[in-house]
């Protein structure tokens, strides 16, 4: 770990503007993936904006009827909230399928939907990485990629993103709200906030340089149940093979979201619009274009047949 | 004391202490973090510096170019070690690859620098500006691969042959012919490799997290190139051990040579991500295991091969040892092939040899019941001998096997199993049973130690002996109570230190009981050495509630010492019991899995051990010690598996993260029995060890419940729930 | 970080930002109820700074990436991976260690049910249980859903909830099946 000076933001604004005067600067909230990242020296900061001290901490329902959720609330108060419970009850359980207790009580929503991949290449400093240190090949496409992605991928990286909330929240189609460093807002639709990898690996989101999140939205209520199952070897404190976050009406229409199979969190238009006919038709559309590697082909089916379980459920 | 012959009655029948399942001594200090480990002696020495070890970011070459510049110019260092001022070095007698690489390079991640500085901040930094070029070189990192271009037999372990296997198997009329894989694996314990050191002129010590004093000290003067009297070791807490720290790595050689380079005291700790490729792993295995058998369900023919990959100098996973002992059978072949990989040292982990020989054979028996058409259990007790079956004439010393099959089965609800597998669902989950056979032999080795009784009645153990989560302290401590008819408080055991007499250690399930015999042979010295002080006849002497009675004369203990403490000192040490007789623990395993009918996730329901090894010197410890290894065992069934790179050569997943343990969530009830046993071959305790023994087998009894649960037979652990979701039913 | 250089590798690796002197900040924590001065290289973790600045080693540092549990403190009474989180991010507030919960002389009932039920063999993840399973306790109460929650809404005490709840403290020498007697025996749950 690199040294870095250190500084509390007063404002959202001053965050960003100090980002911006900074190169090398990054924003710490829950610091549970940056400093772990920082002690490899995969993150490189020389500077950190601690912004725990902006009051972005808080849940609030929108004019619209939907609810606004603070970048700096905690994975585990969100998941608590009565609020979240009720309403998006596939948001509450992706929280809770994720990481551990600790972790989920200093974690925030920002920092979850910021969170890099956990490819083993990219965590070791030894091996090539394109995501790491561009142009230096994947060490993963050849090597060992059963965690890694099935779909969404380049020649260039098969990484996964590995949140659990973020694909709850891309089932409920949440608002990402930012500030730029010129005081500008910006509103980005989950869908487009993270980036495939392409050539561009190092490339994750749709966030400017210093731009930061303050909150994310969700729209009002769709009603539906909600279900989210996150498959995995061991029982928890794991991350997903394959997740599945899927909010489904009474007529089998709906929303599925897939975790633990892209390198964002996974959901085609199509694959919403075959789900009335059933697991097969729009686990086909979700994995259309796949290419998954021998290591991890069995997430295809594995996808399936979640989501089949997910859809019984649902309709029991 | 020279134990040859079976031991009679002594004080350790009486059972007051010895037997009980009293509370840990040390649980106080652990439960309030009071218990110093190797990383936290921060009053052993003032001014200690912090190490941050280099490791080497390829499996096999040579380093062309090190530039340190920018490492050196970071603030805070102290000074960099590495091969070239490190020193000449030997190499220690039980290390296979050199602890500090350069410029050869023969495993990834082998150090090849330690980064000192003031703070650990500026440690880690400054190792991270160490830039490395290297020349890499072709190695070889892939078992199946060195398997498919043929390994014989090794010089030193050559098959071993028993009457003509070839024919039998040939003639059999039920035959099984199958090949099982297991990984490598990682200890994980909690606690990283980690090591201060300290130099006083010409002496050094060390603060360290080791097994084995004894070999530790032996290993690092070796390496040093001093003599054992210049060296002290210490090892008062081990974080967990299952075998990674049998021996001097590199967080003790390094803080020592790094040390004597700074001048200072500095302290070590292998970080978690160098863990798995730095140090030894469990090395995988390729098992071929052919079984013969008659209609009525007896072997006649049983072979079991083994393949695995060490690096130079480096041994083989010894995955037959119990095919040669376990089943009846009269022709019999075993034996291993040794491949050369260039991956990190293979060693021990907790059971070596049973642990994955296991994992296949009783699957491979319950593969053979299901041909057979003959419950697994009853296929188990038909083929049971109570004798060597390579040297009939060797009896086993104990051997109840079939009582810990007969009593898991009841227990356990056996019955309730449907033959027909694929059968039992309840909801979302296929549920099944699965039993399997445990074994581990009971090993022993000299082991000493020294007791002293001072004039208030207390009575001091030392011995270099390691409490590495299994209770030594403990049991050494109610050893000593039992033996000298004190209190338990009134006993103070004092351990992990070369300055100690030497013990056997904690490795092989042995340290149990041949730790506290060297115990008893102590208080056996100093019994007598009471009863003379005391003017009493020692033969006669009974030692109970702090006082000492002879005939009419009962005087308190502590009067023996009122001129000063007496002490006394004695080594167990071991004839040929062990020749005559085959010592080893037996275990019938049970365990219910549910096996998702859409997903495979596999989770273990309820899980059963019956035991059988020899007296249980603490019920409450010893029972941890197997449900602990019971849960390792549903580990390397589930889930555990270093994942090779085999272009790269280097196991992947080299983290928590990665490398998968089970964690809570995961672990149900868990229930174990120990069958009343005493035996009297094995030490004067009458003792063996379970520490080993709950994790034999447990995996294999996980891999059959997955078979009775969906009809789905696995050979290559872990079983993931990848290999099963192609072929589940419905 | 060793980095093969264009001899055996194609690789380039990135630049580093102009490294820094050391940069110091001065803090002030409240641990296990008394008011500690502190100043830190800003690179110091909570855990490092309790372990190595405060020589607190109760809490004990087994991965320092956030993957076992070992470094679990209570912060302002929640419980936390000490390992992930900077010292300096905790000016002024309030940490508990397992070295504040008991005494030698009074141990906290969480501490004595490990020693009485054998929840521990190696001792060296123990603290981090502890002060998980206080937590623990607490967040059930407080209606805080799990995983395995049935209902988000109704949370109740069970096995299926404690075993969820404690599994971000690995314990590799399995003593898993005693600390769910443990802390039953404390949150009132008959083991």
């Amino acid at each position: 770990m690199m040294p870095f000076t250190y500084e509390r933001a007063q404002s959202p604004a001053a965050a960003a503007a100090a980002a911006a005067r900074s190169p090398s600067a990054k924003f710490i909230a829950g610091g549970t993936n940056l400093l772990d990242l920082m002690k490899l020296r995969i993150e490189r900061p020389g500077h950190l904006i601690d912004v725990n001290g902006l009051a972005l901490d808080r849940i609030e329902p929108t004019a619209e009827g939907g609810l606004r959720i603070g970048a700096l609330v905690r994975n585990t108060d969100l998941a608590a909230d009565a609020r979240v419970r009720r309403d998006y009850a596939v948001l509450a359980r992706a929280l809770l399928a994720g990481a551990s207790g600790q972790l989920r009580n200093k974690a925030t929503t920002a920092g979850n939907l910021l969170q890099r991949t956990r490819c083993p290449y990219f965590y070791d400093t030894d091996q090539p990485c394109n995501k790491r240190e561009p142009g230096s090949g994947c060490g993963a496409l050849a090597g060992y990629s059963r965690q890694l992605a099935v779909v969404g991928g380049s020649e260039a990286c098969i990484a996964t993103h590995p949140s659990d909330m973020a694909v709850g929240m891309r089932a409920l189609d949440a608002v990402v709200e930012t500030v730029r460093p010129d005081g500008a807002t910006s509103e980005i639709p989950i869908e487009g906030f993270h980036r495939l990898p392409g050539e561009t690996p190092q490339i994750e989101t749709a966030l400017q340089p210093g731009e930061l999140i303050t909150a994310v939205t969700l729209p009002p209520p769709v009603g539906g149940t909600h279900v989210y199952r996150k498959v995995r070897d061991r029982a928890s404190y794991a991350f997903a093979l394959v997740s599945v976050a899927a909010v489904i009406q009474r007529d089998g229409s709906g929303a599925v979201a897939l975790g633990g199979v892209a390198p964002k969190p996974w959901r085609r238009a199509e694959a919403d619009a075959a789900l009335p006919q059933g697991a097969q038709a729009s686990a086909a559309a979700l994995m259309q274009g796949a290419r998954p590697t021998e290591d991890n082909a069995f997430k295809l089916k594995l996808v399936e047949r979640t989501l089949g379980a997910v859809l019984a459920e649902a309709r029991s | 004391m020279r134990f040859d012959t079976p031991a009679t009655t002594n004080p350790i029948d009486r059972l007051r202490i010895i037997g009980q399942p009293v509370d840990r001594i040390d649980g106080p200090l652990k439960v309030r973090g009071a218990a110093p480990y190797a990383y936290e002696q921060h009053e052993a020495v003032p001014n200690q510096a912090y190490g941050w070890v280099v490791g080497a970011g390829i499996a096999k070459g040579r380093i062309t170019r090190m530039d340190l510049d920018a490492a050196h110019a970071a603030p805070g260092v102290i000074a960099i070690l590495t091969t070239e001022n490190a020193g000449p070095l030997d190499k220690g007698k039980r290390n296979a690859a050199p602890l500090l690489g350069g410029p050869e390079i023969t495993h990834y991640h082998q150090a090849i620098a330690l980064v000192i500085a003031e703070s650990f901040e500026q440690a880690r930094d400054a190792a991270q500006r160490v830039q490395v070029a290297y020349a890499v070189e072709e190695g070889a990192f892939d078992l199946a691969e060195a398997k498919a271009e043929g390994v014989g037999p090794s010089k030193d372990s050559p098959d071993s042959k028993i009457g003509d296997f070839a024919k039998a198997f040939a003639e059999a009329p039920v035959q099984l012919d199958a090949t099982y894989t297991t990984p490598d694996q990682t200890h994980a314990m909690m606690e990283p490799h980690a090591s201060l050191a300290a130099w006083d002129g010409e002496s050094l010590e060390v603060w360290t997290s080791n097994q084995m004093v004894a070999w530790a000290h032996q290993d690092l003067a070796k390496t040093l190139r001093l003599k054992k009297e210049q060296v002290r070791i210490r090892s008062p807490y081990v974080g967990g051990g299952f075998g990674a720290k049998l021996f001097l790595r590199a967080d003790i050689l390094l803080a020592a040579l790094g040390a004597r380079l700074a001048g200072r005291p500095v302290k070590v700790a292998l970080q978690r991500p160098l863990i798995a490729n730095n140090t030894t792993h469990r090395a995988a295995t390729i098992q071929r295991i052919r079984l013969g058998a008659g209609r009525d369900g007896r072997l006649t023919a049983i072979a079991h091969e083994s393949w695995s990959g060490n690096v130079e100098g480096g041994e083989e996973e010894n995955a037959i040892q119990q095919t040669r002992l376990l089943y009846a059978g009269a022709n019999r072949l075993t034996g291993t092939r040794l491949a050369h990989l260039d991956l990190a040292e293979g060693n021990a982990m907790r059971a070596p040899g049973e642990a994955p020989g296991l994992l296949a054979l009783e699957v491979a028996m319950d593969e053979m019941a299901e041909k057979l058409g003959i419950d697994p259990v009853e296929f188990r007790i038909l083929n049971d001998t109570q004798e060597d079956p390579e040297k009939p004439d060797r009896p086993f010393s104990q051997r109840q096997l079939i009582e810990c099959l007969r009593q898991g089965a009841a227990g356990f609800g056996w019955d309730q199993r449907s033959a027909q597998p694929g059968t039992r669902r309840e909801g979302r989950w296929l549920v099944g049973l699965g039993m399997a056979v445990g074994f581990r032999n009971n090993l022993v080795d000299k082991s000493g130690a020294r007791v002293r009784l001072d004039g208030e009645g207390i009575v001091t153990v030392e011995t270099d002996m390691t409490d590495i989560g299994t209770g030594s302290y403990t049991i050494i401590a109610q050893t000593a109570a039992e033996m000298m008819g004190v209190a338990l408080d009134r006993v103070v055991v004092r351990l992990g230190d070369s300055s100690f007499p030497a013990s056997a250690g904690s490795g092989g399930q042995w340290g149990a009981n041949t730790s506290t015999a060297g115990v008893y042979a102590a208080c056996v010295k100093l019994r007598e050495q009471v009863a003379q002080a005391l003017g009493l006849n020692a033969s006669d002497a009974d030692f109970a509630d702090g006082m000492v009675r002879s005939g009419e004369r009962s005087i308190p203990l502590a009067d023996a010492a009122r001129d000063g403490a007496l002490t006394a000192e004695d080594t167990i040490e071991f004839g040929d019991l062990q020749k005559r007789f085959q010592q080893s623990t037996f275990a019938g395993h049970f365990v219910e899995v549910a096996v998702d009918a859409a997903t495979a996730e596999v989770r273990v329901r309820r899980m059963l051990a019956v035991c059988a090894a020899g007296r249980i010197l603490n019920p409450k410890s010893a029972r941890s010690q197997v449900i602990g290894a019971m849960t390792m065992g549903l580990g390397a069934a589930l889930m555990e598996e270093l994942a090779v790179d085999t272009r790269q050569g280097f196991f992947v997943n080299h983290d928590l993260a990665g490398y998968e343990v089970p964690v809570h969530a995961d672990v149900p009830r868990q229930e174990v029995i120990f069958l009343d046993e005493v035996d009297p071959t094995s030490s004067p305790m009458k003792a063996k060890g379970v520490g080993e023994l709950g994790l034999c087998g447990v995996g294999a009894a996980v891999a059959n419940a997955i078979h009775n649960a969906t009809g789905i037979r696995v050979r290559d652990y872990p079983i993931t729930l990848d290999k099963l979701l192609d072929r589940l039913p419905g | 970080m060793p980095i093969p250089d264009t001899e055996t590798s194609s690789r380039t690796p990135a630049p580093d930002p102009v490294p820094g002197d050391v940069s110091l900040a001065r803090l002030s924590l409240r641990v296990n109820g008394a008011v500690r001065e502190l100043e830190l290289d800003t690179r110091t973790t909570l855990l490092d700074a309790l372990r190595e600045a405060l020589r607190l080693t109760g809490t004990k540092k087994g991965c320092d990436h956030g993957q076992c549990g070992a470094c679990t403190v209570l912060v302002e009474g929640r419980r936390i991976y000490s390992c992930l989180t900077l010292a300096v991010m905790h000016e002024g507030e309030s940490i508990t260690t397992i070295e504040g919960l008991g005494t030698a002389e009074a141990l906290h009932p969480m501490q004595a049910a490990f020693v009485k039920h054998d929840g521990y063999q190696c001792g060296y993840c123990t603290p981090g249980q502890i002060c998980s399973a206080v937590a623990v306790l607490e967040e059930i109460e407080a209606g805080i859903p799990s995983h395995v929650s049935e209902s988000l809404d109704a949370v109740r005490i069970s096995d299926a909830e404690i075993r969820e709840r404690m599994s971000g403290n690995i314990c590799r020498c399995g003593a898993y099946a005693n600390i769910l007697d443990a802390i039953n025996e404390v949150g009132g749950q008959p083991a």
